[in-house]
């Protein structure tokens, strides 16, 4: 026993992930976490994507299935797995089968590579956002399949929109990286990386997030990388694949059940996925707001307080909601459920102020909060625009997001070479 | 391939041959789809995404209405055309009355006549909200439908407090008002024009200067008022082409002379011109709700009538102007208590001709624009 709380305690005090050690009984752990906070995490987004959408809408959204429909997303799976598994008859049933696996498995593929903190990813390649993109265009291959395989026009016309459209944005967002990349090497202590985990250490070292380097340069390339992850992912106002007005549901029209729910999955794990890796090139990853102006023992624990202020007014939140339930026998299993929720985030909130694992959590809150962030951003775009028409799609994606990639590569060269050339010549003014 | 210039007097720009010669895809549009509003099927002929043709497939909805008409005293079909364009079923009763009162020679009596004009245009903001909120969901805009339909609401509240109903109102009676307006009818339809006004601004702050609204539908599904004419399009699809023709003002019935509102043409005769001559109906609505409610007379609501209607032998046609277009009434009386023949001219019915015109060499997601914004009922183009 203490021998194993050894062993524990030998990897959490180590500095490197599971994969740069080879431990593959560590690495094997961390997939399994990550498959759970992943799903937790679709899960979570299911209920807050529609919760938010209903109250943008002016309604309520679930509110049946548990306390403010809290389980509306358990009993949608429960139903999907209950359904009929229904492959047409016209269909090609083996790739009809093998799409959805396709798309998911690049979907959670790519979070190999996440780095959720300096030593909390699986492992550390160091072509890591190169895997990364080369994964998640796979899926490109899955869509295509299930909607030739659905052997009918609604799938077809979706899966070729689809691949067109993942395609052309591809192009844009890997200058928007390559520009990021070229800022990395600009830094003393190393030269550029691909490495995920390096290129936010570089951000650290360099003592900026690449979102502010060479202003406006950083946040251009951002926002060429924040378009096209929308169109990459299939989601409004850039969902024409699953253009449900014009197409039905798009290539996964013939889908139902288990199958559908694999798609579903892999959608929100590819925004989750494409997010963290806005946040981990521009946002600087899991590091904490100003880690090099407010740094010390001081501001680290002021910030370490963060998760669990946060989870608290979650708590506090669910308590003021319970309040309000109606106060009627009708309604005391969901009040009762709803304080129960509540007091299940204030024990983890409080959970979160002891300081072991304060430290160790720290980072992997700051990342999640900026995901979190994409995540709002995605459901606010969904509430807010119209959908794009295929043409234009292309129109954006080659004719302007295209020559702006172009343009802000050379810049970022240009500048970057000054700025080294600049240093340079200062080194040789003051020796 | 089908002879691109069938519908010769027309200008049609077809594309009469694919892409490397490639085979057509033939796409079955409906009747069960989301975005066909009902159950209009179209049968596309797509090269690629481009549209090559298309044929509308109707009937999914005929209930043989006229027919029933046949077999049915004048007063007892009156509940009977609330069902045909069913969010404007006020606009529908008051075309029938009116063409029955015509075929009488009575008149209703002046305080009739506002309730009924101040109801009509109730009824076509409610039509113009449901219209804006699908064909928005149909682009892509999702939100638009609840604001829509939240603001709609207060207008069905007003209808079922008035009759009881709030779709399939039977608001109007031969001859007058069965009932009598409410306690605080105008104040509450004056609190009602007051809380919509800004609303209407919220839904343009959406839309109107949203660059990908912009996108969708300017250009899109393009008529010029001669095809429009030609095809016997009307009501804002022609308004928007240019055309300034008006029931309302061309042929004034009900008391419309009375009123003092503009007609809100379009320039382009496309999509989103479309959609801004709809917006400024909203406000024309406001308009004349505003005056009738100010200057409604006191008085019977009810003309006299006999109780067994056995109008003179003869014919007659009266139009309105319903919220989709012209709404025409054509009824045959051979003295008896029951129409020989009635014959319903529906603007949707009409204004779909007109999709195949419009959407010929653009992309499949105009032709969803395009079908929302013609805005047709498949109850009133089926009957």
């Amino acid at each position: 026993m203490h021998a194993f709380i050894q062993y524990v305690q030998s990897y959490l005090d180590s500095d490197q992930t599971p994969g740069g050690a080879g431990n593959v009984f560590w690495a094997i752990v961390y997939i399994m976490l990550v498959f759970v906070g992943l799903s937790i995490a679709v899960i979570a987004m299911n209920w807050l994507e529609r919760k938010i959408l209903a109250h943008m809408q002016v309604r309520l959204g679930p509110m049946r299935v548990g306390p403010h429909g809290l389980l509306q997303p358990i009993a949608d799976a429960i139903k999907l797995l209950l359904k009929e598994d229904i492959i047409p008859a016209e269909a090609d049933a083996a790739v009809f089968w093998i799409a959805p696996f396709i798309v998911v498995l690049a979907a959670f593929t790519v979070f190999v590579v996440v780095p959720f903190g300096p030593t909390h990813a699986i492992t550390d390649m160091n072509i890591g956002i190169l895997f990364m993109l080369g994964v998640s265009s796979l899926s490109v291959l899955g869509i295509v399949t299930a909607g030739w395989a659905s052997n009918s026009h609604y799938p077809l016309i979706g899966a070729l929109r689809s691949s067109a459209q993942m395609v052309s944005y591809e192009v844009a967002m890997g200058l928007a990286v390559i520009s990021v990349i070229m800022m990395t090497s600009l830094n003393d202590a190393s030269t550029g990386t691909l490495s995920m985990i390096g290129i936010v250490q570089a951000q650290l070292a360099q003592g900026e997030w690449f979102i502010f380097k060479f202003f406006p340069l950083g946040l251009i390339g951002f926002g060429i990388f924040a378009i096209a992850m929308v169109a990459e992912t299939n989601r409004a106002p850039f969902d024409l694949p699953e253009a449900e007005s014009e197409l039905t549901a798009g290539f996964h029209t013939e889908y139902s059940g288990f199958r559908w729910s694999l798609f579903f999955l892999a959608e929100y794990s590819a925004m989750i996925a494409v997010s963290s890796i806005a946040v981990t090139l521009w946002l600087g990853g899991w590091l904490r707001p100003f880690p090099n102006l407010l740094s010390g023992p001081t501001w680290d624990l002021v910030f370490s307080l963060f998760p669990g202020i946060a989870f608290l007014l979650l708590a506090v939140m669910c308590f003021y909601n319970t309040a309000r339930m109606p106060k009627h026998p009708l309604f005391r299993v969901q009040t009762m459920g709803l304080a129960g929720f509540g007091v299940v985030l204030a024990l983890i909130g409080l959970i979160l102020f002891i300081p072991a694992v304060r430290i160790r959590v720290t980072d992997i809150f700051w990342f999640a909060a900026k995901v979190a962030g994409f995540m709002y951003l995605y459901i606010w775009y969904r509430g807010t625009f119209p959908r794009y028409r295929f043409d234009q799609l292309m129109k954006v994606g080659w004719k302007v997001l295209l020559p702006t990639g172009l343009a802000l590569l050379i810049l970022t060269a240009v500048v970057g070479m000054r700025t080294e050339l600049w240093a340079e010549l200062q080194g040789a003014w003051r020796p | 391939m089908t002879d691109p210039n069938t519908l010769s007097p027309l200008d049609l720009e077809t594309p009469d041959k694919t892409f490397l010669d490639a085979n057509e895809l033939v796409i079955n549009m409906g009747p069960q789809h989301p975005a066909t509003h009902g159950v209009l099927r179209v049968i596309l002929r797509l090269d690629g995404e481009k549209v090559m043709g298309l044929e509308c497939v109707i009937g999914y909805l005929h209930r043989g209405v006229e027919k029933i008409a046949e077999h049915r005293t004048y007063t007892m079909f009156n509940p009977y055309v609330d069902r045909m364009d069913y969010v404007a079923a006020v606009s529908n009763g008051l075309g029938y009355c009116e063409a029955v009162e015509k075929l009488l020679n009575v008149e209703a009596p002046p305080r009739a006549q506002y309730v009924r004009v101040i109801l009509t245009e109730l009824n076509r903001m409610a039509s113009h909200q449901l219209w804006l909120g699908t064909h928005a969901l149909d682009i892509g805009a999702i939100t638009p439908l609840f604001y829509t339909f939240r603001d709609r609401e207060e207008i069905l509240k007003i209808f079922e407090k008035y009759c009881g109903a709030r779709l399939t109102t039977h608001a109007f009676r031969i001859g007058g008002l069965q009932y009598e307006t409410y306690e605080g009818f105008e104040k509450e339809v004056k609190t009602f024009v007051s809380f919509v006004r800004p609303k209407i601004d919220e839904y343009e702050e959406l839309l109107t200067t949203n660059r990908i609204w912009l996108e969708r539908t300017k250009g899109v599904g393009k008529i010029s008022g001669k095809d429009a004419i030609a095809l016997g399009v009307t009501g804002p699809v022609l308004r928007a082409s240019g055309v300034k023709w008006d029931i309302r003002k061309a042929q004034p019935y009900a008391n419309y002379k009375n009123f003092d509102f503009d007609i809100p043409t379009g320039e382009n005769g496309d999509t989103y011109d479309r959609y801004l001559v709809r917006m400024a109906e909203f406000r024309q609505s406001l308009r004349i709700i505003e005056q009738a409610v100010d200057n409604i007379p006191e008085g019977p609501i009810m003309a006299k009538v006999p109780k067994v209607m056995k109008p003179p032998v003869g014919e007659i046609y009266h139009s309105v102007e319903a919220p989709k277009g012209e709404l025409g009434y054509f009824i045959v009386s051979d003295g008896s208590t029951q129409p020989y023949r009635i014959r319903v001219r529906p603007p949707s019915f009409v204004n779909l001709q007109a999709l195949d015109v419009m959407c010929r060499g653009q992309l499949v997601a105009d032709v969803i624009a395009v079908i929302g914004t013609l805005d047709i009922v498949l109850g009133e183009v089926d009957r």
